[in-house]
């Protein structure tokens, strides 16, 4: 029974990863058509690196992930912060608000904030896109420092303040430390979230100012490079490092409240 | 105040946008230019005037059916497997395993689905390796192909969930039932489906939703087959710019992930209460 399980778990796997395995060998493969059997090339690599839209796009991806990052952990962890240690009116109704950016579907949500954008004279381009990116990003960060928060008592603030700190520097002597864990996972989880991001920067995004994903999805349609699988396949290894650290971050986290 | 940021944030990008579409819907034209402004509901008539629409509408339910339900078969013995078969640290990795590919540019891992399924594609090699004189087949620009991407996009959410509920499963249950002698089985229909209901119906929801709403899986994988309401909706805003119809139709898909929502919430609690 346990052998067919992982067996059945293996194939499960191969089928998740085989056209990111196909993709990766694509990468350094010498043919243009993506004929087999492969012929190894770094071909595509050294192309990459003269080919300027793409180049743009991905300085343009990177820019808009730190961007995203960093607001939507500190506008979502202040939130967290007001939703689980402070008693108020409402707050059920503040924490249902936080489910539609993540319920509904994004392409509904990107055409109106097309709609909008271009009607109140925001318009398009990277400003509109950082807008839409950490309004996406909030409600995940706020779902996730969220319980990192439950697991810090109250009462160390107190002590502290009893002991003559000031409620500020409590807060950021005691409890930011032990926070933080969940903290940085937050900003790694918004940064993911805005570098994948594709439909809503296609609605968002002004003719030649693009990110990586829009330029990809106009590529695949003018006709694909395979300039496109090296690209993609740098931006796996930089994004499996951040899962490992996000993984490793989380696991701390529940360490610690579990002690 | 701490949370005025956040939610006047999300009142600017997502609410107000909300509302302005809402408004755009029952407008005859976009209001660009120094036209009076002319309200009609013939945007939301669309159905009725255009009967085409109803065709491509029942395919976008097909293709969200279709890949949840086989998520659903694929993920829900994944999870079992995940819970059950193994456990500590080859658990873990595992787990991480099954992530990880989320973080994967979602539209890389479609493309390169057409390597895989195109004419002369790897499955089409593969094949040839095995069977020199088979004819050469492509599964690309196909209603299957457009499944197979979405499943491999989903699966992965379907077996979080499942996982979820099938790990809190009590041993006890299992062994209650087979010492008083129900075979694997019965105790898979009637102990560990029922505890696993709610990860399947959160899964089903995870994935049903976004599927209905997908437009650049069947474009890329249905090639000219590939028309579903996603792509309706594309077109209305990036090519025909009929932003007023475009705005009517993604609100008359609201109502339908809205009515999800309705049912999800009301399925569990009558199972329970019967």
């Amino acid at each position: 029974m346990t052998a067919l399980g992982r067996t059945y778990l293996l194939a499960i796997l191969a089928f998740l990863y085989l056209p990111i395995a196909v993709m990766i060998a694509m990468a350094f493969n010498n043919s243009e058509l993506y004929t087999l059997p492969i012929e190894p090339s770094t071909r595509w690599f050294i192309r990459l690196a003269s080919d300027q839209p793409l180049l743009s796009a991905s300085r343009n991806s990177l820019l808009i992930a730190c961007a995203t990052s960093i607001i939507a952990t500190l506008v979502g962890a202040m939130a967290a912060l007001a939703l689980e240690r402070k008693q108020f009116r409402g707050r059920t109704l503040l924490r249902l608000l936080l489910l539609p950016p993540i319920a509904i579907p994004w392409l509904i949500i990107g055409t109106a904030m097309l709609v909008f954008f271009f009607w109140t004279g925001i318009g398009r381009g990277l400003h509109a896109l950082l807008i839409g990116h950490v309004a996406l990003a909030i409600p995940y960060v706020v779902f996730i420092v969220g319980p990192g928060l439950q697991t810090i008592r109250v009462d160390l603030e107190e002590a502290a303040m009893s002991l003559g700190s000031t409620p500020m520097h409590a807060f950021f002597t005691v409890t930011l430390p032990l926070w933080l864990p969940s903290v940085i996972a937050a900003a790694l989880f918004a940064f993911a979230v805005s570098l994948d991001q594709f439909v809503i920067s296609y609605f968002l995004s002004a003719p030649g100012v693009s990110t990586l994903p829009v330029e990809i999805y106009s590529s695949i349609r003018k006709g694909f490079t395979p300039e496109i699988n090296a690209i993609s396949t740098i931006f796996l290894a930089v994004s499996s490092v951040l899962i490992l650290i996000f993984a490793q971050l989380s696991n701390l986290g529940s360490r610690r409240g579990s002690r | 105040m701490l949370l005025a940021p956040a939610y006047g944030w999300l009142t600017l990008a997502v609410f107000l946008p909300l509302g302005a579409m809402l408004f755009f819907s029952f407008l005859k034209a976009a209001p660009f230019g120094p036209r009076p402004l002319q309200f009609t509901i013939d945007n939301y008539l669309a159905f009725a005037r255009r009967p085409y629409l109803v065709g491509v509408a029942w395919t976008s339910v097909e293709i969200g059916l279709w890949t949840t339900g086989l998520c659903a078969i694929l993920g829900l013995p994944a999870a079992l497997a995940l819970a059950r078969a193994t456990r500590g640290r080859s658990q873990q990795v595992l787990f991480l395993l099954i992530v990880l590919p989320f973080w994967t540019n979602g539209l890389v891992r479609i493309f390169s689905w057409t390597m895989v399924l195109r004419e002369g594609g790897v499955l089409d090699y593969a094949l040839h390796l095995v069977a020199p004189s088979a004819p050469t087949f492509s599964l690309l620009y196909s209603f299957p192909a457009i499944i197979i991407g979405l499943v491999h996009a989903y699966l992965p959410y379907m077996i979080l969930t499942c996982y979820l509920s099938a790990a809190a499963i009590d041993d006890a249950y299992i062994e209650a039932a087979r010492s008083l002698g129900a075979r694997a089985p019965i105790i898979f229909a009637k102990v560990v489906l029922p505890l696993c209901l709610p990860g399947l119906i959160s899964g089903s929801i995870l994935i049903f939703v976004p599927v209905i709403g997908s437009f650049m899986e069947p474009r890329i994988l249905g090639g000219r087959i590939g028309v579903t309401m996603g792509t309706i909706i594309e077109d209305q805003f990036v090519q025909a710019f009929n932003w007023p119809l475009g705005a009517a139709l993604s609100f008359t898909m609201l109502g339908a992930v809205l009515l999800v929502f309705a049912l999800a919430r009301g399925f569990p609690r009558r199972l329970l209460s019967a």
